[in-house]
């Protein structure tokens, strides 16, 4: 599954760079969205992928039992989905705000207010 | 020590205060603490001039070997006893100089910081620490020579010396980098030991290299003379201290704190020999044909530091002896000089010397210590600056090479630094009454007189007894140079010898070209037109190039537009990526495509398809709602791959990313087609190789495993020292706390971001 | 903003408290069991969100409370609060403390700084997500 999922990894980095490099503002967005799952994904895939071997202890034991998946790569993963979320919220809410001033959804015409 | 310091920073930062409670008694209830520092530093001396070097440490960065420690020995005290002592002289004299400035205040602050600075710069035992004090001198004297902001010329010139000094402090933080490398330690009393260490190894002639950049820029050694004049645009006040004591002298402090460790080879004579004596000479040659006060006075501390710095690069124990003496007597000299300076400025209103003369009769205790301090700079018998240059003389006659050049530089040298003094001492005094643009009506205030009064009488009291200053401190200082006892003694009468007879000389050909100074100067008009190509040229065209280059870059890569910033990210990552993999020898082992399951073919499906939706659709809608379908499905991967946690965090968020998308992205016009198929096409061949460039990455790095996991460690402690049975959340909360600690900052700054956003806007529109 | 649909009111009237209850459920669970401070933040949030678009933005703020800014900024304290004790105690910043002791109904109670620090997470999540949320909510009106 791994090797598979490298590909399918690979194929969300290049959805999401070649939305980030179009001139619409919302594409832009969904390349964020895209590229966060993308990077998310990444770290699991490369931590190993074990079926059914979650990293919890049985109650009464101190290890668990047989192997067990990595858990400072879920650890890491959960926290970058949230923080995705927060960062996600500010770049929409940001990219909102310059379209209310601007009034253009071309980021072209955006680039303007740089000067 | 370490309070001693951290006094005057503390004492810096209360000024303002201190200067508003006690108005026009400021400058003397100030100079307080210098004063008290000098009395501290005056309490080591029995000890250092016993021989004895004294280190104090604090731990700093102790992970890092970074220690807070202090050395005192000779040149350490010396340096610290001229800072804290002058510094009292300039304080006292600036609460007066600068009465009703409206920024007095912020002046004392920046002084005192200064002072601190330049304590901590020769104090320091460690490396780094040094380095630090170092930079705070620069910044804090660029503060100072920009006092009068106001002006265009302030400001630009201390502009020029920050960049200048703090251009050669990036290349001393490399130098004493490979030093601390080479010697084995970031501390002096160490390295100093280790002389031979850092001789010997390899990096010597880069390191060598680097710090006497340093010391050069600092010190305004040819090439880099040219920012010292030019900050006379400081108040004088500050010109009296950063030449007599201070910031330049930092430069020569350094050739002297290493020269145990540097010293003593070819490259170490050569290089400071004749930089110095060239040095020595340019700055001589251009104050005898100054006529501004101050400017006259900075081209003879360029000559000064010269000369001290050829002694250090001389290096006997006679040389280094004349070194410290000439040190001594330049700082009090100098120190009184400009002083005096000031009080012609502020009483006569005369920055000019052709504006002056016969003011002896106004300013009669202000002539007298001129007087005598210009007898001293010119080294005549029987003052301190004739020991100390008798001694010059005597160095060069037995230098180890280079006698020739040496001794008709410095006989030049002499003859025209007696004309200088002779400018100094005999021309605003005697002669016909010029009219000055202010008619002086009484002597300057006590608080200005006492520092030329002192400095210029202790020049005269060391010269009568140089006893006095030998035994204090001046011998401990040659031999901490040295790194050995020194046996010289300085002395006022050596005998009829070759330096008296040059010194003699000197004094007739000085005399006669003093008597002839108009017309010399007149025949020496050529050397304004030749300085228009000089080394100051240079720092304007590099500025000007500076300039340009920061112009093009902003325009090449700050150019607005977001997915050429993206293209140079992404393209420069997957260049990185690509060397380090063809440079490390990174391979791709043989794919082995396992057998997939059927839920497993079913999910990749549903990835692919969603991923190709939301990139090709033509609806804002169906984009979301493919996003949706795409983050489910990785949610199901999280599941069913062991990660229950991140399984459920992932659908609560993909819940409230599709909430937050339909609320804010409809408010967004629809797909535009903005782009040409021929950049739609470059676009998908970049996304395309980055892409296929993680891939590999990844695939490589599924293949190669070549550290232990630390999640073992984890997955083992988890219950036995976590008290927790869901190890994930274990290590979230407490393995792993700090990080946690900051993501949730970041989320909450996020929120507190959009929040602004959203509320500045209903301010926008109630206006 | 609301839906006007009197099954998701009802739905939302029912479900709130229970979805509350439910998060707390998965914080106080979560050291031993899959949940924790992110989780149990992130569904309290969802329920207040559920609310919010079956009723209107005022119910939803008057069902809340507090603003959820003061949230945020009291799981910070909670969060950064939570370090220090091992700090006084000579340790380093952020080392665990635990205390056990048994009490008359409850019987055995384990308490623990990691525990401060897990609400402190909880109610970070709930009052970022909550403030991006009902003011986005809010400005759509």
């Amino acid at each position: 599954m791994e090797v598979v999922m490298a590909f399918v990894v690979g194929g969300m980095y290049a959805a999401a760079i070649y939305m980030m490099l179009r001139r619409s503002i919302v594409k832009l967005v969904i390349g964020l969205v895209l590229l966060s799952n993308a990077a998310n994904l990444l770290i699991f895939t490369l931590a190993g992928m074990l079926p059914g071997a979650p990293p919890l202890i049985p109650p009464g034991a101190t290890v668990p039992e047989g192997l067990s998946a990595d858990p400072l790569a879920q650890a890491v993963v959960l926290t970058a989905i949230v923080i995705g979320f927060g960062v996600l919220a500010f770049a929409v809410v940001l990219i909102h705000r310059a379209y209310e001033v601007v009034k253009a959804d071309d980021m072209d015409q955006m680039k303007d207010t740089d000067r | 020590m370490l309070y001693a310091i951290l006094s005057t920073f503390l004492v810096a930062a209360i000024a303002p205060a201190v200067h508003r409670v006690t108005g026009r008694a400021s400058g003397w209830v100030l100079g307080l603490l210098p004063a008290a520092l000098f009395l501290y530093f005056l309490s080591f001396l029995p000890a250092v001039s016993a021989g004895e070097s004294i280190v104090l440490s604090w731990p700093w960065l102790p992970g890092l070997d970074i220690h807070l420690s202090f050395l005192v020995d000779g040149l350490s005290l010396l340096f610290a006893l001229l800072i804290s002592g002058i510094g009292f002289f300039i304080v006292t004299y600036a609460g007066r100089y600068l009465e009703g400035h409206r920024d007095l205040g912020r002046f004392y602050v920046i002084i005192l910081a200064f002072m601190g600075s330049m304590l901590g710069l020769v104090l320091a035992d460690n490396l780094i620490a040094m380095f630090v004090f170092w930079e705070l001198t620069s910044i804090t004297s660029y503060l100072l020579i920009g006092y009068n902001h106001e002006n265009a010329d302030a400001r630009k010139y201390a502009l020029q010396g920050l960049i200048v000094t703090v251009g050669g402090g990036l290349a001393l933080l490399a130098g004493i980098i490979m030093l601390a490398m080479a010697g084995g330690s970031y501390e002096l009393s160490e390295i100093l030991a280790n002389g031979d260490l850092v001789r010997e190894h390899a990096l010597y002639l880069p390191l060598l290299i680097l710090i006497l950049i340093g010391a050069f820029t600092k010190s305004a050694q040819v090439p880099f003379h040219f920012w010292l004049p030019r900050a006379m645009a400081a108040p004088t006040p500050v010109s009296a201290y950063l030449h007599s004591a201070t910031m330049v002298k930092a430069g020569v402090y350094l050739m002297a704190r290493l020269n145990p460790s540097l010293g003593g080879t070819d490259i170490w004579f050569t290089t400071l020999a004749l930089f110095g004596a060239i040095t020595m000479f340019t700055g001589v040659f251009l104050a005898f044909r100054s006529t501004g006060v101050k400017q006259v006075l900075a081209y003879s501390t360029v000559m000064a530091l010269g000369t001290l710095t050829m002694l250090i690069g001389i290096g006997t124990e006679t040389a280094l002896m004349a070194a410290m003496a000439f040190l001594l007597a330049h700082s009090l000299y100098k120190g009184a000089l400009f002083m005096v300076a000031g009080i012609l400025d502020h009483e006569a209103g005369a920055k000019d010397f052709l504006q002056t003369g016969g003011l002896r009769t106004a300013l009669p205790i202000t002539a007298a210590f001129a007087i005598l301090a210009a007898l001293s700079l010119g080294g005549v018998i029987p003052l301190f600056g004739f020991v100390a240059k008798e001694l010059m003389l005597e160095s060069v006659l037995e230098a180890p090479g280079l006698v020739g050049i040496l001794t008709l530089l410095a006989v030049l040298t002499a003859i025209l630094g007696v004309a200088v003094a002779a400018i100094v001492g005999i021309r605003p005094w005697f002669g016909a009454r010029v009219e000055t643009p202010k008619t002086p009506h009484h002597e300057a205030p006590p608080a200005m007189l006492a520092g030329p009064v002192v400095l210029a009488s202790l020049g005269l009291i060391f010269g009568l007894g140089p006893g006095l200053a030998d035994e204090g401190l001046v011998n401990a200082a040659a031999a901490s140079v040295q790194g050995a006892p020194v046996d010289g003694y300085l002395a006022l009468w050596h005998g009829i010898n070759w330096p008296l007879a040059i010194s003699a000389f000197s004094l007739v050909a000085g005399g006669l070209l003093y008597w002839r100074w108009e017309q010399a100067r007149r025949a020496l008009g050529w050397v304004d037109r030749a300085a228009e190509y000089g080394p100051e040229k240079g720092y304007f065209k590099m500025m000007d190039g500076l300039v340009w280059i920061s112009e093009w870059q902003t325009r090449v890569l700050q150019n607005g537009y977001l997915r050429y910033y993206v293209i140079v990210i992404v393209a420069m990552t997957a260049g990185l990526v690509g060397v380090t993999a063809q440079l490390f020898d990174v391979s791709v082992g043989t794919v082995h495509f396992e057998r997939l399951q059927i839920h497993e073919m079913a999910i990749i499906a549903i990835l692919v398809a969603s991923m190709l939706f939301a990139v090709l659709t033509r609806s804002r809608l169906g984009a979301v709602a493919a996003l949706g379908s795409l983050g489910f499905t990785v949610a199901l991967v999280y599941v069913l791959y062991s990660a229950a946690d991140v399984g459920i965090t992932q659908v609560l968020v993909e819940t409230l990313t599709v909430i937050l998308l339909v609320l804010v992205l409809f408010r967004l016009p629809g797909f535009l087609n903005l782009s040409s198929t021929a950049l739609r096409l470059r676009d998908a061949g970049i996304a395309l190789v980055t892409g296929g460039m993680i891939t590999l990455l990844m695939l490589s790095t599924l293949d190669a495993r070549l550290f232990d996991s630390i999640s073992q460690y984890f997955i083992e402690e988890s219950e036995p020292s976590g008290y927790g049975r869901n190890i994930v959340n274990v290590v979230l909360v407490d393995f792993r706390a700090l990080d946690t600690l900051g993501e949730i900052f970041v989320l909450a700054l996020a929120a507190i971001g959009v929040y602004a956003m959203i509320r500045f806007r209903a301010e926008d529109h109630r206006r | 903003m609301n839906m006007h649909s009197l099954i998701l009111r009802t739905a939302g009237h029912f479900l709130l408290p229970l979805l509350l209850l439910f998060s707390v459920f998965l914080l106080l669970r979560g050291h031993d069991e899959p949940g924790g401070g992110f989780i149990g933040g992130l569904v309290a949030a969802a329920a207040i969100v559920l609310y919010l678009f079956s009723m209107d933005i005022r119910s939803a703020r008057k069902v809340l409370r507090v603003d959820p800014r003061d949230l945020l900024g009291a799981g910070m304290v909670l969060a950064v609060v939570s370090a220090l004790p091992a700090a006084f105690l000579g340790q380093a910043f952020f080392t665990a403390q635990w205390w056990e002791f048994t009490a008359p109904v409850f019987g055995e109670i384990k308490l623990s700084t990691v525990l401060i620090f897990d609400i402190g997470v909880y109610l970070v999540v709930i009052g970022s997500v909550l403030t991006i949320m009902l003011n986005l909510a809010e400005a759509e009106d």
